[in-house]
């Protein structure tokens, strides 16, 4: 099967992908996209979050062939000419990575959150980022990440 | 393994007739899982993804509708974010239920149609169907469209009535026309499988009362000797009209009711012990609130 699909603004075309193929492997093993991360395989952990025309999904449990001609964007997507996006450089600060497993599906979902609410409450952020594990900080510095990229996307 | 993607809903139905060997993918939050874990090679994937009109929802009044009054056709496809989104007013039961499931990334792709198709147990959509009084409609190439009260839909632990050619095209749910509960425990607010659930439903327009047990049988059910014994006592004692307080005592007989109607399990998630004591806890909570709410109800004359 040949699929055909933009992926960061830039349109790929892979064949000889089986039909049961994720898009998080399509991703990683054809397109050499290796950000998104693969771990549990059932949508638990949240490492491997895209964006699928603009909603954040678990890379996965989306079939490649769904992918056909949707628009997808990654955490290698997030960046934009060599700057890393606020929510990035917050996590870079605030020491919110450790083995950085998890850090890519954090990161598209904290995007995601800072895009669509402006000024999250801590609760708002704890459930924007329920769909991701991470098993080394605990959480805290990245609740204080999104805080701190939350609060310069307001001054900006 | 063959990937089929029909466009147009026709297509689909004959693309089901044709290949009894594929299994149909929605969102993908069940199927995938099976895949990735290489307990489910089918023949073929069947996508209904690029069918638009299992995306749409609509309120229809009436006739066509399922319940006497206003019913929402839910499309098969729609996403439980959009449920969120949407349909709050019209579907609490199934908003609150669609609230608890998975993460934003499953809410985003899982459906109804999905978890209909999965005719899982511990499905969070099929208390709030069951207490709502929802139907499922299907439709096959061969014989048209048929009807099935949730109540008839699932025949055994993740099976249902589907027939072979058989696609979920749509479920009709009553627009409510009162308050709407549901209740999940399990081991943190995200990504939990319920170990138990329990929605409920008050129908001050026909005086009735509606339940769904998840997780806690095997299959989602309804409670009806509870149902009965709670808007019985609500009628006897003219609470429908006077919106009075609830009776000491009668929610927790509710709740015990509700728990009798279960037939748990031990299992990883929890024990039969365990998943009847919570029916009873929720089921009694869900219908103080509930009741805390009709009596609340702007709507209610002076």
């Amino acid at each position: 099967m040949r699929i055909t699909t933009t992926v960061n603004g830039t349109q790929h075309e892979v064949d000889d992908v089986w039909a049961g193929e994720s898009l998080l492997y399509v991703l990683r093993e054809r397109m050499g996209l290796p950000g998104s991360k693969n771990a549990c395989e059932q949508g638990e952990c949240g490492s491997c979050t895209v964006y699928l025309d603009g909603e954040p999904v678990c890379a996965c449990l989306v079939a490649a062939g769904q992918a056909i001609g949707r628009e997808v964007t990654t955490v290698e997507g997030l960046a934009t000419e060599g700057e890393l996006h606020p929510v990035q450089q917050a996590f870079v600060e605030a020491g919110a990575v450790q083995c950085g497993f998890c850090t890519p599906g954090l990161l598209v979902a904290a995007h995601d959150l800072i895009e669509r609410v402006p000024d999250p409450s801590d609760l708002e952020i704890r459930e924007a980022l329920a769909g991701n594990l991470c098993r080394c900080t605990g959480y805290e510095k990245i609740l204080d990440a999104v805080r701190l990229a939350a609060s310069r996307q307001a001054q900006a | 393994m063959d990937f089929l993607q029909p466009t147009s809903w026709a297509d689909a139905l004959a693309a089901r007739a044709e290949r009894p060997d594929a299994v149909a993918i929605a969102g993908g939050t069940d199927v995938m899982v099976d895949l990735n874990f290489d307990r489910r090679r089918p023949g073929a994937l069947l996508d209904l993804g690029r069918v638009t009109g299992l995306r749409e929802w609509a309120v229809e009044d009436g006739a066509g509708g399922v319940g006497g009054g206003s019913t929402v056709r839910l499309g098969a496809g729609v996403p439980y974010a959009r449920i969120i989104d949407d349909l709050g007013a019209q579907l609490p039961g199934l908003a609150m239920a669609a609230r608890t499931v998975g993460s934003p990334q499953i809410r985003n792709r899982g459906t109804v149609g999905g978890n209909l198709g999965s005719a899982s147990p511990a499905g969070d959509a099929h208390p709030p169907l069951l207490a709502a009084g929802a139907v499922i409609e299907v439709e096959s190439a061969a014989r048209g469209t048929r009807r099935i009260p949730a109540t008839e839909f699932f025949t055994g632990v993740k099976r249902n009535a589907l027939a072979g050619d058989e696609l979920i095209a749509a479920v009709l749910v009553p627009v409510a026309a009162g308050p709407q509960q549901y209740c999940k425990v399990g081991t943190r607010n995200a990504m939990v499988i319920a170990v138990s659930a329990f929605a409920c439903a008050l129908h001050p327009d026909r005086k009735a009362v509606g339940t769904g047990i998840g997780s806690a049988a095997p299959t989602p059910r309804r409670a009806p000797e509870a149902e009965e014994f709670l808007a019985g006592e609500l009628e006897s004692a003219g609470l429908w009209e006077s919106r009075g307080e609830l009776p000491d005592g009668l929610a927790r007989a509710f709740g015990e009711r509700v728990a009798a109607a279960a037939s748990p399990i031990d299992d990883v998630r929890g024990s039969a012990a365990y998943r009847r004591h919570s029916l009873s806890v929720m089921a009694r909570r869900a219908a103080t609130w509930a009741w805390a709410q009709y009596r609340n109800d702007p709507r209610k004359a002076a």
